[in-house]
Formats: C-alpha cells, sequence, structure tokens
C-alpha cells in the first residue's frame, strides 16, 4: 500500500469520523500520560495494576449483566429500568441459599432466609467463601440465576406480555413501576441493612518483574464464571437456531413471525438467558464486595446502560466490551480525578457516546 | 367532562366553563382527601393537631409536586421531551439559591445575598444547566434522552455530593456545596413568606383571630404557620397554571405540541424545532429549580440525597397519573400522588398504630410470618405497619405498572391538546362541533395505531 494511498484513507477517516479520531488521540493521550506519571513515581506500577485488575472484573459483572439488557433491548425494544432490581433479587435468593446450606442447624432457618436481617447471624458465624464452602456457594450460584429466571418470566407473563407491541416509552414506564415494586418488596422482606454475607479469604501474592500483586479468590472465582457464561452464550448464540431468530426478530419482528419463527418462545429464551445471566452477575458481584444491600443492582444499572449503549444495542460482544471500558474507565479516571468522580466520568463517557455515535462501537455487528 | 359548548358560543364562556369545571374537579378532590384524612383520624381518636399537621403535609407536597407536575408537562406533555432528570435540576435551583443566600461567615460560607436574588439565580443556574444538558441531547431518540439525563442528574449530585467542592475559593470569595453534610438554608422561602403575609398591620389583624380559633382546638402555632405556608403555595399552583396555560396556548405553544405529535412536519412548516425543544426545555428547568427551592428549600437544610431519582420517578408517576399534555390533570395527578400514594398509606399506618394497641412489631419479616402458623397474625400486622415505607414504594410501582395497562394516557390524557388553534372535532349531528376537549385528538390516533 503506498503512502498516498493511506494518506486518502486517514483523509477519508478524518472526513467521515472525526470523533474516532479525537477519541483515538484522547485515549492515546492519557495512556502516554499515565505512562509519563508511572516513570515519574507519580503512580506506582502495582497500584496501576490493581486499577486494572479491579477495572477488569467490575468490568466483567457489568458485561455480564448487560448481555441480558441488550438482548431485551433489541427484542422487545424497551429500555428494561428493572433489570438492575433483577439482579439484587437474583443475589438475594442465591445468598439465602448459600446461607441456608453453610449454616442450616447453626443458626435457626428464618435468619439464614433473610440473610442475616436481624442481626442474629454474620458471615463470619457461618464462614461462607469459596474456599471454605465451595458446594454452598455453587448452589447458590445456581439458584441465583435460577431464581432470577422464574422472577423474570412471571414479571413477563403479568405485566409486560400484555404491553408487547406498545411503544417503548410505555414498556420503559412500565419497567420502571416494576423496578420500584421488586426493591421494595425486596427492602419489605430483607431490610435496608447493608450487611456482610461472605468473608473473603486472603489473597494469593506474587511478583512478576519485581511488580507486587494480589488476587483474591473471590475476584478469580468471578472472572472463570463470568468467562465461561459468555463463551457458553456465544456459542449458543452461534451454534443453534435460537441465535439466529433472535437475530432475526431484532431485525424485524413481523418479518421474522410471517418466516414461522416462534416469536414469544424466543422472547422467552431472550428472558430467561437475560435474567438467568443478571442473577448470575448479581450473585458474583455480592461474592467479589462480600456485602448486600438492596439497591446494588439499582446502582449498577445506569453503568449497565453505558455499557450496552457503547458496545451497540444488541450485540453481545458488544455489551461485554463497553463493561470493560466502563470498568477500566471507573477504575482508571482515579489516576487523573478525585474519586467521587470517578462514576461521573463513566456516565459522561456514556453521554459522550450517545452523542457521538449513538448506535454504539459494534454498530451493524449485531449477533444476537 | 360536559364542558361541551355550541359553535356559537365565543371562545372565552367556553374556556371559562373549562376552568370552572376544572376548579371544581381539583378543590373537590383535594377536599375529599381532606374529609377522608378527617374522618379516619377522627373516629379513629386521632388528635386535632396531628390530623392538622397531616393536612398541612397533604397540602404541601400537593402544591409542590403539582407546580413540578406542571413544568414536566411542559416537557414531556407539551413537547415529547423524555425528561428523567427532574431532580437533578431541582437540586441545581436549590443548591445555588442556598451558596448565595448563606452568609459569609457560616459553616458553609455564601454570598450573603437576600433570598430573592438567590430565587433568580436558582432559576437561571438551573435554565443554564438546562441548556446544557438539551444543547446535544435534543438530537436523541426518546429512550437516550432519558438515559442521558438521568445520568446528567447523577453527575449533578455527585458533583454536590463530592468533597472537592465542599468549599473552594472564587475570585477571593469563599463558597462551598458542603458536600455530603449538606448546605443550611439561610433564608428559607417558608420563614420569608409567611412574614410577608402576615408580620404586616392587614396580615396581622386578619391572622390573629384565626390562629386563636385554631389554637382554641389544640393546634400548636407552628403548624398554624405552616398552613399559611401551605396556602401560599397553592396560589403559586394557580400562578404556574396561568403561566404554563397561557405558554400552551400561545402560538409558541402551538408549534410545541407540534414538535410532539410529528417533528418532521413542524419542520417541513419551516419552524426551528431545536430552539423551540431548547426553549421549552430550559423554561422547564428554570420553573423545576423554582420548585425545587419552595420545596426542598422550605426545610432549611439541603442534602445532595435529597435528589436521588427516585424523587423524579415520583414525579413522572404524578404526571402519568393525571395525564401528561394537561395542566389540569397535572395538578390532579400532584394532589392524587401526594395524598392517596404517598402520604396516605403512611398517615393510615400511623392512626392504626396509634389506636390499636398491637405490640411491639418483630425486627424482621421471619418474626411475623412465626406466629402466623401458629394462628397469630398479629406480629405480621404490626410489622407490615412498621414497615409502611417501603410498602408505599411497591403501590406505588404497581399502580404504574396498572395505569401502563389499563390507562396509559392518564386521568386527563384524552384531553391532549391538538396542535391547531381552530377545532379539529367532526361536526355532530346537530350542527355543532364537539368541544375539543371531548374529541380524540388527531395525534391520539397517530400514536395509538402504533401496535404491531
Amino acid at each position: 500500500m503506498g503512502i498516498a494511498d493511506s494518506a486518502s484513507r486517514g483523509r477519508e477517516l478524518l472526513r467521515d469520523q472525526p470523533i474516532v479520531l479525537v477519541a483515538t488521540v484522547v485515549v492515546a493521550a492519557l495512556v502516554l500520560d499515565l505512562v509519563r506519571r508511572v516513570l515519574a513515581g507519580d503512580v506506582t506500577t502495582s497500584n496501576v495494576v490493581v486499577l486494572v485488575w479491579r477495572g477488569v472484573v467490575n468490568g466483567l459483572v457489568i458485561g455480564l449483566a448487560g448481555i441480558g439488557l441488550s438482548m431485551t433491548y433489541s427484542i422487545l425494544n424497551f429500555a428494561n429500568f428493572a433489570h438492575g432490581d433483577y439482579i439484587t433479587s437474583g443475589a438475594f435468593a442465591g445468598w439465602a441459599t448459600t446461607w441456608v446450606i453453610a449454616g442450616l442447624g447453626a443458626a435457626d432457618l428464618g435468619s439464614l432466609l433473610l440473610v442475616g436481617a436481624g442481626g442474629n447471624v454474620f458471615s463470619s458465624d457461618l464462614g461462607t467463601s469459596i474456599v471454605t464452602t465451595p458446594g454452598a456457594i455453587l448452589a447458590g450460584l445456581l439458584i441465583s440465576g435460577v431464581g432470577a429466571v422464574v422472577l423474570a418470566l412471571v414479571i413477563d407473563r403479568l405485566v409486560y406480555r400484555p404491553l408487547r407491541g406498545e411503544d417503548g416509552i410505555t414498556l420503559l414506564i412500565a419497567s420502571i413501576g416494576v423496578a420500584f415494586a421488586l426493591r421494595y418488596l425486596l427492602v419489605f422482606v430483607f431490610t435496608t441493612g447493608v450487611r456482610s454475607v461472605a468473608v473473603t479469604p486472603p489473597s494469593f501474592r506474587f511478583s512478576i518483574l519485581g511488580v507486587g500483586m494480589g488476587f483474591g479468590y473471590h475476584e478469580v472465582t468471578l472472572l472463570v464464571c463470568a468467562l465461561a457464561l459468555m463463551a457458553a452464550v456465544h456459542l449458543l448464540l452461534q451454534r443453534t437456531k435460537l441465535g439466529k431468530a433472535m437475530r432475526a426478530m431484532s431485525d424485524n419482528e413481523d418479518l421474522a413471525r410471517i418466516t414461522g419463527i416462534p416469536t414469544e418462545r424466543v422472547i422467552r429464551w431472550t428472558w430467561i438467558l437475560g435474567a438467568g445471566l443478571a442473577g448470575v452477575a448479581g450473585y458474583l458481584l455480592i461474592l467479589e464486595s462480600g456485602t448486600i444491600a438492596y439497591n446494588r443492582g439499582w446502582i449498577l444499572l445506569l453503568f449497565i446502560f453505558a455499557a450496552v449503549i457503547m458496545g451497540g444495542i444488541g450485540s453481545v460482544y458488544g455489551a461485554i466490551l463497553g463493561g470493560l471500558i466502563i470498568g477500566l474507565t471507573d477504575t482508571l479516571s482515579q489516576v487523573w480525578l478525585p474519586s467521587e468522580f470517578t462514576q461521573a466520568a463513566a456516565f459522561a463517557l456514556m453521554i459522550l457516546i450517545l452523542l457521538y455515535r449513538p448506535e454504539g462501537l459494534f454498530a451493524g455487528r449485531t449477533t444476537a | 367532562m360536559s364542558g361541551a359548548s355550541g359553535s356559537d358560543a365565543s371562545a372565552g364562556t367556553t374556556i371559562r366553563e373549562a376552568l370552572d369545571n376544572d376548579a371544581v374537579l381539583v378543590l373537590g378532590l383535594l377536599l375529599a382527601i381532606y374529609v377522608g384524612f378527617y374522618l379516619l383520624g377522627a373516629t379513629l381518636g386521632f388528635q386535632s393537631n396531628g390530623i392538622a399537621n397531616s393536612l398541612r403535609r397533604v397540602t404541601f407536597l400537593t402544591a409542590v409536586y403539582a407546580m413540578v407536575v406542571l413544568a414536566l408537562n411542559l416537557q414531556w406533555g407539551y413537547t415529547g421531551l423524555f425528561n428523567i432528570g427532574v431532580a437533578g435540576f431541582m437540586a441545581v435551583g436549590v443548591y445555588t439559591m442556598a451558596m448565595a443566600t448563606a452568609a459569609p461567615d457560616a459553616r458553609v460560607p455564601g454570598l450573603g445575598l437576600p433570598l430573592w436574588v438567590g430565587v433568580v439565580l436558582g432559576m437561571l443556574a438551573a435554565a443554564l444547566v438546562g441548556l446544557i444538558a438539551a444543547l446535544p441531547a435534543l438530537r436523541l431518540r426518546a429512550d437516550y434522552l432519558a438515559i442521558t439525563t438521568i445520568a446528567f442528574s447523577e453527575i449533578i449530585r455527585f458533583t454536590y455530593l463530592s468533597s472537592t467542592f465542599q468549599s473552594f475559593t472564587v475570585a477571593g470569595t469563599q463558597l462551598g456545596t458542603g458536600g455530603g453534610s449538606g448546605i443550611g438554608i439561610a433564608h428559607t422561602p417558608d420563614d420569608v413568606v409567611i412574614a410577608l403575609l402576615i408580620e404586616n398591620p392587614i396580615g396581622a389583624v386578619l391572622y390573629a383571630p384565626i390562629e386563636n380559633l385554631l389554637t382554641g382546638w389544640g393546634i400548636v402555632p407552628n403548624v398554624v404557620r405552616g398552613w399559611v405556608y401551605a396556602v401560599a403555595l397553592l396560589v403559586g399552583v394557580l400562578a404556574f397554571y396561568w403561566l404554563l396555560s397561557r405558554i400552551a396556548h400561545s402560538p409558541f405553544g402551538r408549534v410545541l405540541k407540534a414538535i410532539r405529535e410529528d417533528e418532521d412536519v413542524a419542520q417541513a412548516l419551516g419552524k426551528d424545532t431545536r430552539a423551540f425543544k431548547i426553549k421549552a426545555f430550559m423554561v422547564g428547568c428554570a420553573l423545576m429549580g423554582l420548585v425545587g427551592i419552595l420545596w426542598q428549600g422550605s426545610l432549611g437544610f439541603v442534602n445532595p440525597n435529597s435528589f436521588l431519582p427516585q424523587v423524579t420517578f415520583f414525579i413522572w408517576i404524578a404526571l402519568i397519573i393525571g395525564g401528561a399534555g394537561s395542566n389540569t390533570g397535572s395538578v390532579l395527578g400532584g394532589a392524587l400522588f401526594a395524598g392517596l400514594l404517598f402520604e396516605g398509606p403512611r398517615y393510615v399506618a400511623n392512626v392504626v398504630d396509634q389506636s390499636f394497641q398491637l405490640g411491639s412489631a418483630p425486627s424482621t419479616i421471619a418474626g411475623g410470618v412465626g406466629p402466623l402458623f401458629a394462628g397469630d397474625p398479629i406480629p405480621l400486622v404490626a410489622y407490615t405497619l412498621a414497615n409502611i415505607a417501603p410498602l408505599r414504594l411497591v403501590l406505588v410501582g404497581v399502580v404504574l405498572i396498572v395505569l401502563m395497562h389499563r390507562r396509559p394516557e392518564g386521568l386527563l390524557g384524552h384531553r391532549k391538546e391538538t396542535a391547531a388553534s381552530i377545532d379539529l372535532g367532526r361536526p355532530t349531528r346537530d350542527g355543532s362541533a364537539s368541544a375539543g376537549a371531548d374529541s380524540i385528538p388527531v395525534g391520539d390516533r397517530d400514536t395509538g395505531g402504533e401496535g404491531r
């Protein structure tokens, strides 16, 4: 390729997508500045490693939960504001299971089912962690997904199915109602108390090239589960007819129905996949942070929206990539901004993407 | 609504007639809520000061909700701008006012300006932030605009919450937001309004006998003064209603309605729809800033966590209950939400709790469900009453869902005004055109047929 060729391509890029160029320049400048700061000793390398690791871990949770939001957004054509509360509901279902399995006999059933709402049982009594009680954790992981799926199917039957075909805003408003009802039912049952549900085992430490690093067992569990589930979703959507049917439906629902695609069944599978992933993501989020609260999912929701929009609505890979970008923005922006503004930075990034590339980074590459 | 009139009747009488009916509707609803609260409290032996104070709260909340819903109605009901960042714009209004009026030597120092300057500055700041949010965001689809505005409102809240701006110096002047610990308000609007009304020769003469009469019934003077502010806010609702009806019926308002129905058509008719949308958004945000001052400012102290996104959703629910696109519906929705959904459950729980000795409530739901198997429902009832606050929000959510199923247009949504200065209704058989209020607006037919 000659120089003139690449020069003309560069000019084309400048003309067609100036924003891509600006974004590239900004990101490059930030990376250079980070390197400068590390070399100047303002930020230590191990600090950067910690920030990146935390960004990846948070990003995977956001991405995992974002897959479901992205699928319902593209197939049912509405922004589901209740998605965050599916996450919380799944987490509570899962942790109640873990506590019952880990603590049956040691404490009364009511306190265990309510994940220690009354303040009679504490996580330190049960010692719940992936190292000491792996069975209880895995059972909880499974139930968190199953619980969220059941909840999503019931809510779909009661709330969303009668509204099929209504415009997106009507469904969006109904989902705000669902979010309120779910979140405060959780408060009614589990109270507003923030409590520790898992004991964090000591992280394993080692050093590479003289940089000390520590990884928590729970973080690694999260990483492994998230990557495995993402791979499973990838295979499911690529190798089965369901993926094809979903793509067809998000493209044109009427046409899909004419071709004989059972649209209601596809919608049911969409909820099963999306809510299951959301519930598991909620469980893993709580496992990683160690504490549970009724509004964890709701707080995460705007991040998930940011990730989904960034990746392009309907794209599974976009949601994962968007999640990683948002997670890394949230943690790495601490290098430049006071820590109170890291969330604001992530939201600002979302607004910028909405303004200049509303179709998302993976536009036109919807894979499911 | 049987406000139909013959085509020969002048427009003036039609409007007056409709207004008369609307006034009856709103006042009737308020009266019904008052009577319901009073009867429940009185029959269960709730003391009169408690009832009076609850009614004052209902009146206050009705007024502030009605005002902010009217402002939101301009954006969503008339222009079709899906703004779910209302709490953020209210925060900008009240924080700017607080920072401008706080004394320079206070814990959180301010400029020490009088209240009215603070109010004007607060409204200007809210309008300006609205402009910043609107300029780029108005290009977006409704659901993207929604996500952008809620993110914007959260960014505003984080900014006021941050310790970076807790106190800072601009051009040698100490200023601050107070961060997470909030900011005190030097001149609260309620004190200023009450002083203005009752501490002048005429006001004092009129107020003294009222206060005497009410304190004679066992009502504390503070509650009586609170009532003065609540009634003043109701007058504020009238002013908002007048202003927004004027806007809605002006040529400017007709363009807004046209944008709501079909922006491309409005553009094709040569209207600069972007400018219209930005103006409507800014006016709405300025009014939201004003309501923020009248509402949160009157509590004497503001904290960023008074502006959580759920505040926005409460206001939306009030708008949806009343019916987007109708100013009277906005006022009705505000009253219904504040009276029945927001204050009602709490009041009922309060009254029942005081009247029946249910014993202390169990601390968890397990303590309530356990005795249920032994045939004793009382602990569960006590737990429910003690936790009425979350249940009331469950009710809010369920009402929202039911409304979307049964009546997505709200109570008075059928009165959505058409983007025309003349009546578009078909003439009825007796030769007279049906009143605009009763006809199905053209836009409704369009949106109704969108379902696939």
